[in-house]
């Protein structure tokens, strides 16, 4: 057996953290071995550690204790020798904007000393690979997310590097550049032999992997090829069909908050859920809130929940009460978009979209980066005025009632827009005035927020030094002071953590049942599902429109079905042009 | 493996970095802004807007007297190139236009100013206006001059012996005959718009770059802290040289300031001091990696420093002790001696020499200080 | 209505918890006007306390020490060096090592025995013909004071004409007393167009700025409680910069402080309608920085704090009128050292009062319509 390319010992390393008082440890006595070959992935939240492992690897950090060997060499004592041999694509690629594709590459290739030879054989290849051989001479900050990526994936590739890593290389991309993406990694490995290490916090992507490292909190959950992962839940797996007339997320949602479940997502219209406790084999299977349970296999997502439960305590059953719901429409829709048009220029955005929410309903916009989904997204917050179309908020024409309609919407932006350097309890404040919130029920309304989201703890810490969980729950909180009746979430769990995620649509579950209407952006497209409508967008148009049941009645999994809608569309445009 | 460490190689990677650096400059409208906007207009608010140059100062004068000798005085006045008389009639009428700001002094030749002139003691009334102290001051001492010579003239047109101090003051001023204030501005310019590019922009680009993370990819390639260094350092230094060819020309040709030094000179201790600049820029911005605080901190430290204290425009023997300490840890002190001294006097080599070796220390000790600091770690 | 204003002030309040709570913010709020002002009072001056001579005396006379002794008395000249040779002229001169160089002839006592005129040459370095000027002036006082002295004591008539000179305002003619005034206006509208120009761009990259579009918040109360906290930060610089003066400097303050803080409040409010539209024009924050940057480096290079406004040419002149520095020096210095009214100087207040206007008006446009 050939010794592993990457070997890790106990490795350790912290930040200081101003704020948070003293140091934070990123990561705390991880152990790793990456063999030739493979693919091996790093699977975990954000904040677990897998930049900082990777960066270690990379000799762009040192660790503070542990041992470390990349090719056998110690690359916190010889960085250079390590940089020199292997490839790197950083989450944030950094590619040079202002630069074309082609003058990327060419600086790489420059950079790694690539003759105009080898250049002659391997550009060719790449741009095979990557699609990118008809946009050689576009600026780089005018690509897509997706062709981004990939661009920062052929320029590591300039040449063959003995060991490739890469951070986070699918966040935020579109599942079909996603797919592509993953379809040149493996291609790498399978036919040429690279020793690949990726981290990632798709749970799907870890599954192909041959080995699979599980950090949370900067410590290593496990390590075995992801069928190890996998086992951990065996036994434990099961499936609710919640009836006919039922929702699949209320039930969902009441399973939640049973101590004794792991995790429950809704799917495919019915609910699946991990048990604590393992099933004894041969006990006859009992009903769990009225209905038959079916044992199912367990995923790799289910093994990776029972270990990160094992961490965390369990949360607190979520309820959040609304102090007065909204009153129940006079009929039609609370949202009515038609036509809607938005032009920057001679580039349409937005091309002729329509789509309609009823009260209480949560209604999911889905779509890749540069879809159109949150400029139209903005025309319904009324940040940007439409070129076209109509657009009626609670029966209010929004461009020309504006106030009015602002009123009764609450919005949570992509980044939280928290102002970083008041506290928890002055952001409330703010909030509460911008929405005209006076005397006693000002000091409710702030009240119920503290309360409702958990924020006491940290009432008078600075909301830039919150952690990401708490941030949206204030974020939400602030959104919600003035009771509006329609909640705009623009790419609310765009962290990613799973139990924050769990949470997040806990408590947008218990507000649509109380009567509040929400609009959702995701890219994650598996949380569609936790939508009573839908509606999938690419290129400005919308693709196709409707409940998750009838939308994936095209293929099995919700990516599946977006990525068979947003590719016949591609076909048919290009056809229609040809 | 490839040896990556071959000096092939090393130039390779830097001709690269140069490579990308000048593309991005050209295509960067910020870069462009910073890098060739803000020198033009300071090129032509320097050559067209500033002079403290005493010339048609308009003067009020009251005339008391109508007496031939007066309006004698008064036509000397108006013949000099340096005031524009007006003549008012009433202290009152004069009074006014001080204060409306129309005239910057008041000219009073009181109504026994022939009878007096006569007996050898006539007095006339000379108000300045206080708000510009440098002005008034010259203004007075240009009165006074161009009384003195009409009174010389009027006294030899009279056969009558010279009256007045025994001792005449013949003087001349050196290298500046034409006594014109851009002759001084205009070297002042050049360390501005030098000290723009080499510091300013530097440390905005390189802070930049530490914002948007492409750092890192890079650090993770052949490509070694050094040659990271210097594929900065030289497009910069590239254009800062342009720019200084830029403002040499616009000197001779726009603003007609001579240089009687050698061009070689000029040239070079320029090229020491966009140095010393890059050093300084890059320095601030290794350690401030965020492009605000770093463009905000290099103003401080190097453009209102070369702006108010390189002593081009205000003198700096004459400040106290404290503020002429600091002065001298300011390369554009330095920088300014040699400038003004090249060209305008020529070669003065006891000048030169030393200011220049000043910077040449600078520059070697910015440049390991820099080296020390440009490490290829994150952390 | 009342609604509005609520909204206006809790804005203003939030802008100034940000303000206060960020150390850095905190710290660039006082901290270096008050430096600045310190450090350039004390450089801006085209005063000269000391000048360096060097003297070629060839007549080695008590007649030529007792001239020379006029220099010296003084305290402003500083004797650098002996001369013995003309070629040593050249090098005292060329290497700096003095500002001027006097050379005595040889004859000088003899010619002023016999009753005639002597000439003292005198050499400046004009490699700053502003200082050179300066110098001259001063060696000129020295002279005629010789000559004064020389004239009682030994009979002979004065010259015929006799310039009594005067200066209002400042009878000392010290460039300090005018600078000063001056930096009350530059150092403020320096910080207070780009505190506000960056105020919006950082809400817009911080993304806060959409969050605050979807409140009831109308773009013209968003522009208000920009607005005021800017101004108020502005005046709390300008009274930093004004106690400097006073205190430190002691520049004798001869106005009303009601004058002064009326036009102050007015120049300020221009400065932060300029900082409003570069705001409403630039996304990001680097783009508000530069925008205000290229826009505050000709409005302190004309506004007459350095060089007069009066050797403009005519069409820089009229770009002054729309630069609210300089009114705002112009306010100052007069209300500082001559004590001028309202009435007096409503020639800069409605220019400035009419920059303001306009300039808020356009912001309130642009914010309306460029929010996209």
């Amino acid at each position: 057996m050939p010794e592993p390319v990457v070997i890790g010992k106990d490795l350790r390393k912290a930040f200081r953290a101003p704020g948070k008082g003293g140091e934070v440890p990123a990561l705390d006595g991880v152990s790793i071995e990456v063999c030739a070959g493979e693919l091996t992935a790093l699977v975990g939240p954000d904040g677990a550690g897998k930049t900082t492992l990777i960066r270690l690897m990379a000799g762009l950090l040192a660790a503070d204790g542990g041992s470390l060997r990349v090719l056998g060499i110690d690359p916190a004592v010889e960085p250079q020798r390590v940089q020199d041999r292997i490839g790197y694509m950083p989450q944030r690629f950094g590619l040079y904007e202002d630069l074309s594709v082609q003058e990327n590459l060419d600086l790489y290739a420059d950079l790694h000393g690539v003759t105009a030879e080898e250049r002659g054989e391997r550009y060719p290849q790449l741009m095979q690979m990557t699609d990118l051989g008809s946009f050689t001479g576009r600026l780089a900050g005018r690509l897509s997310g997706g062709m981004k990526q990939k661009l920062g994936l052929a320029c590591t590739l300039v040449r063959s590097p003995e060991l490739l890593l890469l951070d986070e290389p699918t966040v935020g991309v579109d599942p079909l550049s996603r797919r592509e993406l993953w379809v040149i990694v493996e291609h790498l490995v399978r036919e040429q032999g690279l020793t690949v290490l990726t981290s990632t916090s798709y749970l799907d992507e870890a599954e192909k992997a041959a080995r699979v490292l599980v950090l949370h909190d900067g410590k290593a959950l496990a390590q075995s090829e992801p069928g190890g992962v996998t086992r951990v839940a065996a036994g434990r797996c099961l499936v609710l069909d919640p009836g006919p007339g039922n929702s699949a997320r209320s039930l969902q949602a009441r399973l939640l908050d049973d101590a004794g479940v792991i995790d429950a997502v809704p799917e495919a219209g019915r609910v699946r859920l991990v048990r604590a406790a393992e099933a004894k084999p041969g006990s006859a299977p009992e009903t769990i809130a009225g209905l038959a349970p079916s044992p199912v296999e367990p995923r790799f997502e289910d093994g990776f929940m029972v270990l990160l439960r094992g961490t965390a305590a369990h949360e607190a059953a979520v309820d959040i009460r609304l102090q007065r719901p909204p009153s129940p429409a006079a009929g039609g829709a609370v949202v009515e978009v038609r036509d809607l048009v938005k032009r920057f220029g001679d580039f349409t955005a937005v091309n002729h979209v329509s789509f309609e929410v009823h009260r209480g309903e949560i209604f999911g916009l889905l779509g890749p980066n540069g879809a159109g989904k949150t400029t139209t997204f903005r025309m319904l917050c009324g940040l940007s005025p439409p070129s076209g179309g109509t657009l009626r908020i609670a029966g209010v024409d929004v461009r020309s009632a504006g106030a009015a309609a602002r009123a009764r919407l609450g919005y949570v932006a992509q980044k939280f827009s928290l102002y970083g350097s008041l506290t928890v309890a002055e952001n409330l404040e703010f909030f509460a005035s911008a929405y005209g919130l006076r005397g006693p029920m000002r000091r409710g309304r702030i009240d119920w927020a503290m309360r409702q989201f958990d924020l006491g703890s940290h009432e008078h810490t600075a909301s830039g030094e919150l952690p990401g969980g708490f941030k949206q729950r204030l974020a939400m909180g602030a959104a919600l002071l003035h009771e509006p009746d329609i909640l705009f979430l623009d790419e609310p769990t765009s962290g990613a953590d799973p139990l924050a995620r769990r949470a997040f649509w806990r408590r947008i579950t218990a507000l649509a049942e109380q009567g509040v209407t929400v609009i959702v952006t995701t890219h994650f497209m598996q949380e569609a599902e936790y939508c009573d409508h839908i509606a999938i967008m690419d290129g400005g148009r919308v693709l196709a429109r409707g409940s998750p049941a009838e939308i994936r009645r095209r293929a099995h999994s919700m990516e599946d079905a977006f990525i068979a809608v947003v590719e016949e569309a591609r076909t048919r445009e290009a056809e229609a042009q040809a | 493996m490839k040896d990556q460490g071959t000096s092939r190689a090393k130039l390779r990677r830097i001709a690269a970095l140069v490579r990308k650096e000048g593309l991005q400059m050209i295509r960067d409208p910020a870069t462009v802004a910073v890098g060739v906007v803000l020198p033009v207009i300071l090129i032509l608010l320097f050559g067209f807007g500033l002079s403290l140059d005493v010339r048609n100062v308009p003067l009020a004068v009251v005339l008391e007297d109508s007496s031939a000798p007066a309006r004698n005085l008064l036509a000397a006045f108006a013949l000099s190139p340096y005031f524009r008389p007006q003549v008012v009639y009433s202290l009152q009428a004069a009074d006014r236009l001080m204060t409306a700001g129309a005239v910057d002094g008041v000219l009073t030749i009181p109504e026994d100013f022939a009878r007096r002139f006569s007996a050898g003691d006539a007095r006339i009334q000379l108000l300045v206006h206080g708000s510009d102290a440098n002005r008034a001051r010259i203004m007075e001492s240009y009165v006074e001059g161009a009384v003195g010579a009409w009174s010389a003239r009027q006294s030899a047109e009279e056969g009558a012996a010279a009256a007045g101090g025994p001792v005449n003051v013949q003087s001349r001023l050196w290298f500046n005959s034409a006594n014109d204030s851009h002759y001084f501005l205009v070297p002042g310019l050049i360390v501005l718009v030098m000290t723009l590019i080499g510091a300013f922009l530097t440390a905005m680009v390189v802070a930049r770059e530490w914002e948007r993370g492409t750092f890192e990819a890079l650090f993770v390639t052949p490509v070694r802290s050094g040659e990271i260094l210097l594929g900065k350092t030289i497009p910069y230094f590239a254009l800062g040289v342009l720019g200084l060819l830029l403002c040499i020309v616009s000197g001779k040709f726009l603003f007609h300031v001579p240089i009687v030094g050698s061009l070689t000179v000029l040239v070079a201790g320029s090229m020491l001091y966009v140095m010393v600049a890059l050093g300084v820029g890059l320095l601030i911005s290794s350690y401030f990696r965020n492009q605000l605080v770093a463009s905000q901190l290099t103003m401080l430290a190097t453009f209102m420093p070369a702006l108010m204290l390189s002593g081009f425009l205000f003198d700096l023997r004459s400040m106290p002790l404290v503020i002429r300490a600091i002065t001298y840890l300011l390369p554009a002190r330095y920088y300014v001696a040699l400038l003004q001294t090249t060209f305008l006097a020529g070669d003065i080599w006891p000048v030169i020499l030393p200011n220049a070796a000043v910077l040449a220390v600078m520059v070697a000790l910015l440049g390991y200080a820099s080296r020390a600091v440009t490490h290829k770690r994150l952390g | 209505m009342l609604e509005s204003l609520l909204r206006i002030v809790a804005l203003t309040r939030k802008e100034l918890l940000a303000v206060l709570k960020d150390p850095r913010a905190r710290n660039s709020l006082l901290l270096p006007p008050i430096l600045q002002c310190l450090l350039f009072g004390y450089a801006a001056t085209y005063d000269l306390n000391r000048v360096p001579y060097a003297v070629l005396d060839r007549s080695h006379t008590a007649a030529s020490q007792d001239l020379l002794s006029r220099f010296d008395g003084t305290g402003l000249f500083e004797r650098v060096a002996d001369l013995s040779a003309e070629r040593q002229v050249d090098d005292a001169i060329d290497d700096r090592r003095a500002l001027l160089a006097i050379e005595v002839p040889a004859d000088f006592a003899r010619r002023l025995a016999a009753g005639g005129a002597a000439d003292v040459q005198i050499i400046a370095d004009g490699r700053n013909s502003n200082t050179a000027g300066t110098a001259l002036g001063y060696a000129q006082a020295a002279v005629d004071a010789f000559n004064r002295d020389w004239r009682a004591d030994h009979g002979r008539p004065g010259p015929p004409v006799t310039v009594e000179a005067r200066a209002w305002y400042n009878p000392n003619l010290i460039t300090r007393w005018n600078m000063i005034p001056g930096l009350i206006g530059t150092l403020t509208m320096i910080q207070t167009l780009m505190l506000t120009a960056m105020s919006v761009a950082r809400e817009r990259e911080q993304g806060t700025f959409d969050q605050l579009l979807v409140t009831p918040f109308r773009p013209a109360e968003i522009m208000a409680g920009k607005a005021l906290p800017s101004m108020l930060v502005g005046v709390i610089q300008a009274t930093g910069v004004l106690l400097v003066a006073q205190l430190w400097f002691r520049i004798p303050f001869q106005g009303s402080f009601l004058t002064l803080y009326a036009g102050l409040i007015l120049f300020v409010l221009a400065a932060v309608g300029v900082g409003l539209v570069v705001s409403a024009l630039c996304y990001t924050m680097q783009q508000a920085m530069l925008f205000s940057f290229i826009l505050i480096m000709p409005f302190a290079l004309l506004s007459g704090l350095t060089t007069p406004i009066s050797n403009m040419p005519p069409s820089l002149q009229y770009f002054t009128r729309i630069n609210p520095l300089r009114y705002a020096i112009d306010i100052a210095q007069r209300v500082y050292l001559e004590g001028a009214g309202p009435g007096v100087l409503m020639p800069d207040l409605w220019p400035l009062a009419a920059i303001a206007a306009v300039t808020l008006a356009a912001a309130s446009y642009l914010f309306k319509h460029r929010l996209q």
